[in-house]
Parts: C-alpha cells; structure tokens; sequence
C-alpha cells in the first residue's frame, strides 16, 4: 500500500512517553481559558464531539501545538477518545503534532506558484535558514511547512507566516521578510 | 468612512456587476455603508413578502447554478429538501422542518481565489444571502465553513456577523418578522476534501473529514441527520441581488443559455493576473487576451486548465469557446471554478501535472483505495519521467490508472478530478511525454523552464 502521508507535515505524532488517561484530569491540565473556550464552541455546536477541531485549534493558540498529553486532556473534555481525536488532528495540515518554532512558514507549493517561481523561494528560504520542509531552526524561531493553495494565485508566489499572507515573492523580498520576523523577535526577548 | 465617489462610481455598476459592485479589499464595507448601498433589500423583500416556496420559486426560476465547481441547479438542490418539496413527505416531523444551511467558504482548488475577494471585499453581501437562502430552506442555524488560512476573511466576517446581530438581521424575531437565524462562522484546519459537502458535514460534525456516500443526499440527512443545503460562497451571493431585481434581469445579464455573471480569473503564466466579473460565457480568448493582458513576452500558450486543477487541459484551438457550463463541457472540459491556469510553451507540462497530482495525492483523504493508492502511484511515475527515467510500459501504466480512479470507482470526486488534468496531458502533450521517455530527460530544463537554471531535485 502507498503512504500518502505529506513527508513534509508535522500534523503527525512522534512516539514518546505519554501520560495516560488515568494519570491526566483536564481540569488540572486545561487552564481556564482554555476550557472556557473550548465550552463556547461546544454550546454553539449543541454537541461536545462537534467541538473537537475547534478545541484543538484552542489548545494549539495557547500552547504552541498539540501534545499527546494535551490530546488526551482535550478527548476527556469533549468526553471522546484521544483515539477519535487523534483522527481528526492528523487530519489537518494546520493542526501542528509536533513542537514548532516562533513562526511557521508556510510556503505554497501548488499550481500558480508553481509555475511562477516558487522553486527560487524555496531554495532561497532553505538555504537562508539552513532548514529543509518539516524542520525548526536551531534557535527555534522558524519551522518551514509546505501548504496546499494558500488563493493568492494572482500575487503568486506565496507564504503565510502565522496567519499573515505574503505575496509577490522574490528571493530578496522572502529573506527582508524572515530578517524582518527576527529581529522582531529579538526585540521581544 | 467611505468617500461617496467611490460609492457612485460603485453603484454605477450595480445592474453589470451585481456580486463585486461593492467589493473593497481595502476597508469592507460596515453595516451601515453596505445599507447605504441598498444592502440588505434583497433579504427585507425575502422574509416580508415571499414565503419560502415563493422565495424557492424565484431562485429556480432565475436558472442560477451552483459556482463551486459542479454547476448544479441551486433551485433543484433546495427543492429536494422535505419542507419544501410539492408533497412533503407524511411522515415529516418539526424536527425535520429544522434544517441547516452551510455555507462552503473551503476555498482551496489550486489555481482559485475568487470566495476570498467577496468574502474579505464584501461580507455582509454573504450575511445577507445566507438570511435569504436559510429563510428558503427554514434552517434557524446556519454556518460559515471557511478555510482556515483565510485570517482576513475571518476577521471580517466575524465582525458583520456581530453587526448584523446588533441591527437585528440575526437572532430572534428579525426584522420584527417571527423568522428567527443564528450563523456562526466556523474555520477549518487545512484540508481540501472539506470542500466536498458530505466531507465538510462530517467535518463540522467533528469527525474525521471524509466524504460520506450518496445516497442519502444532504439535503435529506446532513448535518446531525438534519436536512442540510451546502452552497459556494459565490453562489450564494447572487441571491441578494436575484431578489433585488428579479429573474429576468439576471437572465439578461448573459448572452446564452447560463445565466448571471461569473468570477472569471486568470493566474499562472499570463501579463496581468487577475479577477473579473463578466457575463456567463465570454470566450476564454477574451479573458485570456484582453482581461488577462495575454501572455508573457516571449511565451506562446501551450495549454490551459479553465476552471482549476481538476479540470481538463484545453489548448489554443480552444480559445473561442464560451466559457459557460454547456460550451466548456462541449469542449472537453469543465467550467469548474471559473479561473484559468495558464501555461506557457517553455514550462515543462509534465512537471505541471506532476505539481497538481502530488497535490492531490497529498489531499487525497485515504478512504477509497483508487485514490489513496492510485494518486501516489501516478506521482510516482509521474516523478519517474520528468526525470527522465520513465519507460514505455509507464505510459500505459498511467493510462490504466486515470480508468482506475474514474467516475463511478471512486468513493467521492477528487480522484476523478485529479484524473482530468492527467488524462487530458497525456492526450495533448503526448509528444513531450514520450520525449521524455525517449531522451531520458527533461528537454525544457535545457531551454530555462524555470528562469533558475537549477533542476528540481526534491
């Protein structure tokens, strides 16, 4: 059988050490935030199951990304297993299954790119960050993702860094933006 | 604010270009400005003085077709929906007069972008459509399924659902009518097959997003086994304007038998990129040449696909084709979407198909194994010629798959759809593939295909 899982993403889980079931109890876990969240979505699909990619949305804004420890808090929230959820949270290619840096680029790798330069793109942030697809750098400031159609096909090429689209790329526009993000970071720190 | 020069020389163009009149990428317009601008007439006529078969009525009688891709009548889908078929069914509970309306906003065809320009551009045109479509359907919840990269769109779309709440066009009692609407925007995760509506439903449901089987339809069953309509942002957005000025005028607005105007794009190797609302059926020629700006200096057309990735290759001998339903089937293809992609003759076809099958590939959910299994092997040998390494026996093997993942084999759509680009390739670029095969390597690598000089050695 063939394995259509993208290489690329992260939206799977690496084995590791988990807690299980038992030794978690997701109101210790969940803070109140995040629980409180996760019952608004809940109240508005009038079904807790309903609310899993949203409450797997929550817990990755607060967290960064969905560890197994989260997905078995967040299972026992919604009253699911983490089996079911893990389904649903491999599913996505927004749903991060492993740790990822300050900034996810997303560089979009379909047609219009495709056809308009995006080859240049990303050998230019590969070899600015050091970093190939599925990779953090080492400060843990940049994770490089591929992305299906980002429909920016008329500004192509394109990236989404976080939730801002990039258009029009060049190879010195893509690495004054990544500069820019960094230092952005170091006046955060 | 918005300047008034702007709003008259957009209400010049209300009557030519109903769904993008009021677009403004810039600063969408806010409750009040969109009022202003004669929105919100359509659904004040809807719920006041139509009931909902009258509404249902109109929207059939207008000819308007679905423009997420298949083209289906949007009057026949509604009337499929138990309240509101000419017998309902004995046995029809209130339960089942309480059903659904969805909103497909999972914009994510390679080569489409046309819902995110009305989505960021205009919002409360969607708002209010959907008030008109749910009042049809009698759904008193409704929701927005959006992509979840469209950050902008949702921005702005929470922000009118909010408005439209506060001016009492959602809630309780709208509009002192006893006609009552919640909507709540929901954004996805990133995943195309959530934009077939049986795998959207099931998505919203929180399940794993494949597609379910038809029978039965949505219509009947969907959401939480309630009767549920799944409609194309763009699709809905006629329905204001339909209401405003009746079927005839949107009838009138094109030249043949499709009816309305459509979102016509063009991206990928052409002068100026772009979106243009134009009459159903301009020729692919017009929007190629004198919208699009033609082709890049020193490129000649080698082929397009005229409605996004999973739409068949057409080439230069089908420039004068309308590009409506009938006259893009008749020639081979499908309208799809609606948007061109472009290629030109010193870009590697090959490479293009390898580019949309790995997309699919990827995307495919797994649930059918002529899909799961088939996409990933015509990567692989898709992968195999361009490098130069593909033998004979490979043609012949592709050719046996695109059978494989055809209509009628597959468990939803997406196959087929990745089958067309391929088949249609494999057809009109029969040359460059066996040259491939024949020279054992890509021969447009040699003559710059990509402006780098640098091979693809993913």
């Amino acid at each position: 059988m063939k394995n259509n899982n993208n290489d690329f993403s992260l939206n799977q889980r690496i084995p590791s050490m988990m807690l299980t079931d038992e030794e978690i109890n997701f109101r210790q876990y969940l803070s109140s935030a995040e629980i409180s969240a996760i019952e608004h979505e809940v109240a508005i699909m009038e079904n807790r199951e309903a609310a899993g990619i949203e409450a797997l949305k929550v817990v990755q804004a607060h967290r960064g990304w969905i560890s197994d420890d989260s997905l078995i808090a967040i299972g026992q929230c919604l009253n699911i297993s983490s089996a079911q959820l893990e389904g649903v949270a491999t599913f996505y290619n927004l749903i991060y299954r492993q740790p990822v840096g300050h900034y996810v680029i997303h560089l979009c790798d379909s047609i219009s790119c495709h056809l308009t330069g995006y080859e240049e793109i990303l050998h230019t942030i590969k070899a600015h960050l050091d970093i190939d697809y599925g990779q953090t750098t080492a400060d843990g400031e940049f994770t490089l993702l591929s992305n299906a159609c980002l429909g920016n096909c008329d500004k192509s090429p394109a990236m989404m860094i976080n939730d801002k689209h990039y258009h029009s790329l060049t190879a010195e526009s893509v690495i004054a933006i990544i500069n820019g993000l960094s230092q952005y970071v170091e006046q955060e720190q | 604010m918005t300047d008034n020069s702007w709003l008259e020389g957009a209400l010049s163009q209300a009557l030519t270009k109903p769904l993008t009149h009021l677009v403004n990428l810039e600063q969408p317009l806010d409750f009040n400005g969109y009022v202003r601008a004669g929105g919100y007439m359509g659904a004040t006529k809807a719920i006041k003085e139509f009931t909902p078969k009258e509404v249902l009525a109109i929207v059939s009688d207008s000819g308007l077709k679905g423009r997420g891709g298949a083209g289906f009548p949007t009057g026949m889908k509604w009337s499929c929906v138990p309240a509101l078929q000419e017998k309902p069914p004995q046995n029809l509970h209130a339960e089942q007069g309480n059903s659904y309306l969805i909103c497909n906003g999972d914009e994510m065809e390679p080569g489409t972008f046309k819902d995110r320009y009305l989505l960021e551009g205009v919002p409360h045109q969607l708002i209010e459509a959907m008030i008109i479509a749910s009042y049809t359907i009698s759904a008193n919840k409704a929701f927005i399924f959006l992509r979840g990269e469209y950050h902008v769109a949702a921005r702005r779309l929470q922000k009118a659902i909010d408005e439209a709440y506060e001016n009492n066009w959602l809630g309780a009692k709208i509009q002192g009518t006893d006609y009552q609407l919640d909507l709540y925007l929901h954004t996805s995760a990133g995943r195309y097959i959530c934009g077939e509506e049986t795998a959207l439903i099931s998505a919203l449901e929180g399940k794993r997003a494949n597609p379910r089987a038809k029978p039965p339809f949505p219509q009947v069953s969907g959401l939480f086994g309630k009767p549920t309509v799944v409609n194309n942002v763009e699709t809905l957005s006629n329905l204001p304007h339909i209401l405003k000025h009746g079927c005839e005028w949107f009838k009138g607005l094109s030249p043949n038998s499709d009816p309305g105007t459509k979102m016509y794009a063009a991206c990928g190797q052409v002068k100026n990129p772009g979106l243009w609302e134009l009459p159903m059926g301009v020729t692919i020629r017009e929007l190629l040449y004198e919208h699009a700006g033609g082709m890049p200096d020193g490129l000649q057309l080698k082929g397009l696909l005229p409605g996004g990735a999973s739409t068949d290759f057409l080439t230069p001998e089908h420039l004068d084709t309308p590009m409506d339903f009938d006259s893009i089937g008749k020639a081979g293809s499908r309208l799809g979407t609606g948007g061109l992609i472009v290629l030109g003759d010193k870009h590697c076809p090959v490479a293009m198909v390898l580019n949309l099958l790995s997309f699919f590939a990827q995307e495919s959910c797994g649930w059918c194994t002529p899909c799961r299994d088939g996409t990933a092997w015509a990567v692989e040998i898709l992968t195999r010629i361009e490098q130069g390494k593909g033998t004979a026996a490979d043609l012949t093997q592709l050719d046996e798959l695109c059978d494989f993942m055809w209509l009628g084999k597959t468990h939803c759509a997406l196959a087929p759809g990745a089958v067309e680009p391929l088949k249609s390739a494999m057809r009109y670029f029969k040359t460059d593939f066996e040259q491939h095969i024949e020279q054992g390597c890509c021969t447009y690598k040699e003559t710059n295909q990509n402006q780098l000089g640098r091979a693809s050695n993913e």
